[in-house]
């Protein structure tokens, strides 16, 4: 199954330590999300900004690999940088994020991340990031 | 008159604040400070890692190591422990860490207004010479130090 493969290969060691698993896939691109806890407590009660980030990171890697995936394209994605914004505090409930590509090209991928709770149009957090495509041992000639 | 309140110690508070949280279940432990910056330590760990078949820490938990001495960097030059919250916060990441090794980020504020602190800050795993990642941030205060009372 191509969910199989897409989250054998996004859900890192530190991803599934944080308790981050895949909500759905939505129009082929995966909805990730983790629970509140204190894995991800920063001040009481609300979200540390760095597992924010590390959720919005970990869905912009995931809709990366599944779209490589479906082209049939077998790539380490490497990170080059993160923007991330802070646009309000993440609250003593889950937390969800989805990630537009905007740019995919033979060596590097642009890509945007919303994080949300409750409400969809009022994201907490947003990142930019851009990611590198390396070819694996295994795909070279 | 009120006596005045002490300075804001990062190494005080810090092995308060990791004692939880995030920075606790992350393991981050305080290096060291000087007038305007903080150095914490992120422990190599294997349920960390952030890629197959190699033994380097993701690019997550090092955002959140820079995090965290961002925010203690900003008190520890303000003197105050007054609320604060990221803004933005951009990472460039030059070169994964290397194999089991522990990774050191160092923030400083090089400026404060009424409302906003900038800070800039490097990762690295050994030698700070050779970065791991570079990152800059903007934080927001939201109030007064809470020891001031309301």
């Amino acid at each position: 199954m191509a969910n199989d493969e897409t989250s054998r290969s996004f859900v890192t060691a530190y991803a599934k330590a944080m308790g981050i698993s895949m909500h759905e896939i939505e129009d082929g691109i995966p909805v990730l999300t983790v629970d509140f806890s204190s894995i991800v407590e920063g001040r009481p009660g609300a979200f540390h900004g760095g597992a924010t980030s590390g959720l919005l990171e970990t869905a912009g890697y995931a809709a990366l690999y599944s779209r490589l995936a479906k082209d049939g394209r077998e790539l380490q994605l490497k990170p080059i940088n993160i923007t991330v914004q802070f646009l309000s505090a993440g609250k003593a409930k889950p937390s969800f994020a989805k990630a537009r590509i905007n740019r995919l090209g033979r060596r590097n991928a642009n890509v945007t991340v919303e994080a949300w709770q409750d409400d969809r149009s009022r994201p907490i957090a947003t990142a930019v990031m851009n990611i590198l495509m390396a070819e694996t041992s295994s795909s070279k000639e | 008159m009120a006596s005045p309140l002490p300075d804001f110690d990062p190494k005080q508070s810090f092995a308060l604040f990791s004692k939880h949280g995030h920075s606790g279940w992350l393991g981050l432990k305080y290096v060291d400070n000087g007038r305007d910056w903080v150095e914490l330590e992120l422990p190599w760990r294997e349920d960390l890692l952030g890629e197959e078949n190699r033994h380097v820490l993701a690019s997550g938990p090092i955002i959140s190591l820079l995090d965290m001495a961002s925010g203690l960097s900003i008190w520890t030059a303000k003197k105050t422990f007054a609320p604060i919250a990221t803004l933005d916060l951009r990472v460039d990441y030059q070169r994964p860490a290397r194999d089991h090794s522990a990774v050191i980020g160092r923030v400083r504020c090089y400026r404060t207004t009424k409302s906003a602190a900038f800070v800039r800050g490097y990762a690295h795993d050994g030698d700070a010479d050779d970065p791991v990642a570079t990152m800059a941030g903007v934080f927001m205060t939201i109030s007064r130090d809470p020891r001031h009372g309301q």
